[in-house]
């Protein structure tokens, strides 16, 4: 007996023993792998991701080998998605928006060294030659080069660019025919010699540097190839361009190597500048011309939206919170059909509906009223319109949400008002709108925090048009904040400015953290965390 | 003589009731019409043959499954795929949000460590700030990882479920704790003493009894990723990946006023199975989003 149970309870520790080598194994690959990931990150120089990434392996290895931090091995994985795809996006934003990030600054400072580097120009003493270009199966490119004062060459470059060279032409060697009275290969080998109308046709060609690195050769003209030196010398050590032929100093200011005279090189490079974006964003008219109008639409229509969801559920739910009405639960499933269709599906049958010239609501109106109320490109009823369709989208959900703190009132407040004379009216002012207050309070502010951000609605409806024909970026009248964030980041056109949109983020995240500060007051959450503790 | 005056007045009273009732069957109807309307119009025009949205009729003449064949048969508007992606990224990312969840809450619910509430508060007001804000980040986040390992980055579902289970923490680690919370701690302790370790009393004990709050969480996050529309939208460029909701809103940026009995019957189609599930799971789809959350 004593045998039996011993035996089984090693063979249990064995198990347990196994299948902790088998968690140890597991967790050493996937360290290896994360590992590999995150070195890989390090050479393309992506080093904030790779210290998420760092911290995420400190937070598997350590929850999985230290028994005292076993909790951490339940969350690992959830708090690695949260790290890298919630908060790590925030602090980014946040970062971006003390950046110039955006057209014109996307590149690393050593690209964009490496580009103003390669801008070249043809100085006066540069030497020009007459040319022929010869080109290979594989598109590779030779130019024979002949100079003023008649000296013959052949400049050639590989797809590589590996052995870019000048030689002399010698017939016989390289591959090199007989030579033309001027003195050019008839045939290179391997090469096929283009006559002047193809050649001056070809695009490539005038794109190639031929020759060596710090003697290249372009082609200028039909008729020209001239030696090109580098237009900007680069000192690394003061941080300042300098152009070759008058002398003047481009200094790093903020990411772009500017003048004196206020001329900038193009590109530069994404680098922090402080606090300007949210000083543009509270100076700049250009700027802050559209904001005010968006930011003030932007609270109405959160403001509306709310008001007229909400009075139209509670209005509902109270005229058909009666136990004598029959059919209470048919209408209550048939009134709830806007909440059960994906948002942006209702969004866009709406536009369609309310389509000025095609849709049925103008074609009803035209033909009952004799108007048809252009909803598209009058600012005013544009916003009617996103008002109406958001009061579909949501008057069930504080149907629901309503009907259901209606059944917690407690019935005998209403007897004794009853008693006291207090009418209907009284007794949904007094008692009712109070009550009911308290319990959704807190569920009005997170529906205004959603609607803040109803990004979907304004976007799939009208794009935030009508435009707003001020303002300097893309704006609309019915732009709210984050549909303007999100033109500004991605829309096309006017130019992708990054750094000034995510400021405008860091500013929507301060409006949001107060709101849900608000929010998490009203509501008991706060302790519900103690309750258990 | 008392007796008929009572009378007259509980005649008076039944017939306000009357009147009261007869009103509010008045405004049901009204209700009734501008909450269906929509819905009832876009069934018309999808079985309209009648392609054009200046002349649908309310009852379609020889209605017809035509457009849901023209659905089928272009090449333009690869809608079937869409909505096989749509699918496929929903049910991944429930399946997965339900895991990372239900793990993180069984902590959260049953360890005791220093900066519990902490965590758990931050979480929820992390939660409050749409993502769409942080959306350039998120691109180049993805961007990056794509430029390392290619199946996670841009252009990758793979890569769009992990943006989506960011979110998964949040307001579903509340709703599943708060669920947790209220199973007692005596039977894992008496589990424990019994020698059970603790993934065996997460898996054996106390995921069965989590059955109601995984199907609300499993609904609501099913529907709201099928939702989801922007983040999609930027992440994959490439048509033929993109999900149902992204098809149908390029769809109409075009020039939808005249294939909109097309546009009509994908979206009946797409709508379709989030409309079932909620009407099916009514009852429980409610419960959950009275406990804090909004549709989104």
């Amino acid at each position: 007996m004593e045998n039996r149970k011993s035996t089984s309870s090693s063979i249990k520790k064995m198990i347990s023993s196994v299948s902790s080598i088998f968690i140890y194994i597991i967790i050493v690959a996937v360290d290896l792998v994360l590992g590999y990931l995150t070195y890989q990150l390090i050479v393309l120089d992506y080093i904030p991701l790779a210290i998420v990434f760092c911290l995420i392996i400190l937070l598997i290895t350590v929850s999985f080998l230290i028994p005292k931090l076993r909790h951490l091995k339940w969350m690992s994985i959830g708090l690695s998605a949260w790290l890298l795809f919630s908060i790590f996006p925030i602090l980014f934003t946040i970062y971006n928006g003390f950046t110039n990030y955006g057209d014109g600054h996307l590149i690393s400072k050593a690209l964009a060294i490496q580009q103003i580097n390669k801008q070249k120009y043809l100085p006066e003493s540069g030497k020009s030659y007459e040319w022929i270009a010869y080109r290979s199966e594989t598109n590779d490119y030779l130019l024979w080069l002949k100079d003023t004062d008649g000296q013959t060459s052949i400049a050639r470059t590989t797809e590589s660019g590996a052995d870019d060279l000048i030689f002399e032409v010698v017939p016989g060697e390289n591959g090199i025919g007989e030579l033309d009275d001027d003195g050019a290969p008839k045939t290179i080998e391997g090469y096929t010699r283009l006559n002047k109308i193809t050649a001056s046709t070809d695009e490539n060609l005038t794109n190639i540097l031929f020759g060596e690195a710090d003697q290249t050769i372009q082609v200028r003209s039909p008729s020209e190839a001239a030696e090109l030196v580098p237009l900007y010398e680069f000192d690394p050590e003061t941080d300042v361009f300098t152009d070759v032929r008058n002398g003047k100093e481009y200094f790093d200011i903020e990411g772009t190597w500017t003048s004196v005279d206020g001329k900038e090189l193009i590109p530069g490079y994404s680098d922090v500048i402080g606090f300007r974006n949210f000083v543009d964003f509270a100076t700049s008219p250009g700027l802050r011309g559209p904001l005010v109008t968006i930011v003030s639409w932007n609270f109405m229509f959160a403001t509306f939206s709310l008001f007229l969801t909400f009075s139209m559920g509670l209005l509902i739910s109270v005229i058909y919170n009666d136990p004598g009405f029959k059919g209470k639960k048919i209408l209550q499933s048939l009134l709830l059909i806007p909440y059960t269709i994906p948002s942006l599906i209702t969004i866009l049958i709406w536009r369609g509906m309310l389509n000025p010239n095609l849709g049925i609501v103008n074609r009803v109106l035209e033909a009952v009223i004799g108007i048809s109320p252009d909803w598209f490109n009058n600012r005013y009823l544009a916003q009617i319109a996103i008002l109406i369709v958001n009061m579909w989208l949501g008057y069930p959900y504080w149907m629901l949400v309503t009907s259901g703190a209606l059944q917690s009132i407690p019935q005998d407040i209403y007897e004794a008002a009853e008693v006291d004379g207090a009418t209907g009216w009284q007794r949904f002012w007094r008692i009712t709108l109070p009550l009911l207050l308290v319990s959704v309070g807190p569920l009005m502010i997170s529906s205004f925090i959603f609607n803040f951000n109803n990004f979907n609605l304004i976007y799939a409806f009208i794009n935030g048009g009508p435009p707003i024909p001020t303002a300097m970026t893309q704006a609309g009248y019915t732009d709210i904040i984050i549909s303007y964030v999100y033109n500004l980041a991605f829309a096309s056109g006017r130019g992708i400015q990054y750094g000034y949109a995510s400021a405008i983020s860091v500013v929507l995240f301060i409006l949001i953290a107060i709101m849900a500060l608000i929010q998490f007051r009203f509501t008991n959450m706060w302790e519900e965390v103690g309750e258990n503790a | 003589m008392p007796n008929t005056e009572k009378k007259k007045k509980i005649q008076t009273v039944s017939q306000k009731k009357r009147i009261g009732l007869i009103l509010r069957w008045i405004l049901a109807v009204f209700l009734i019409a501008f909450s269906i309307f929509p819905v009832i119009w876009i069934i018309s025009a999808a079985f309209n043959p009648v392609n054009d949205l200046a002349t649908q009729q309310l009852i379609p003449e020889n209605a017809g499954f035509d457009n849901f064949v023209a659905l089928v048969n272009t090449d333009i508007f690869p809608f079937f795929a869409w909505l096989w992606n749509s699918i496929k990224i929903s049910v991944l990312t429930t399946v997965l949000t339900l895991s990372l969840t239900t793990m993180a809450a069984f902590a959260f619910s049953r360890f005791r460590f220093k900066g519990r509430q902490g965590l758990l508060k931050v979480i929820l007001l992390v939660q409050s700030f749409p993502n769409l804000l942080a959306i350039v980040a998120l691109f180049s986040i993805n961007k990056q990882i794509g430029d390392v390992f290619a199946s996670l980055g841009l252009n990758t579902h793979a890569g769009l479920i992990m943006v989506y289970l960011g979110g998964a923490m949040g307001m579903n680690i509340w709703l599943m704790k708060g669920y947790m919370d209220t199973i007692p701690r005596d039977i894992d302790e008496s589990a424990h003493v019994d020698g059970a370790n603790d993934w065996q009393v997460f898996s054996k004990l106390i995921l069965p009894l989590l059955r109601p709050i995984l199907v609300v969480i499993g609904i609501l996050s099913f529907i709201g990723t099928y939702g989801e529309f922007i983040i999609a939208r930027t992440l994959l460029t490439k048509r033929e990946l993109q999900t149902v909701m992204v098809g149908l809103q390029i769809y109409t940026s075009g020039q939808y006023t005249q294939n909109w009995g097309v546009f009509a019957a994908g979206a009946l189609i797409a709508a379709l199975p989030i409309m079932i599930i909620y009407l099916v799971l009514q009852d429980q789809i409610v419960g959950g989003l009275t406990r804090g959350a909004v549709k989104g």
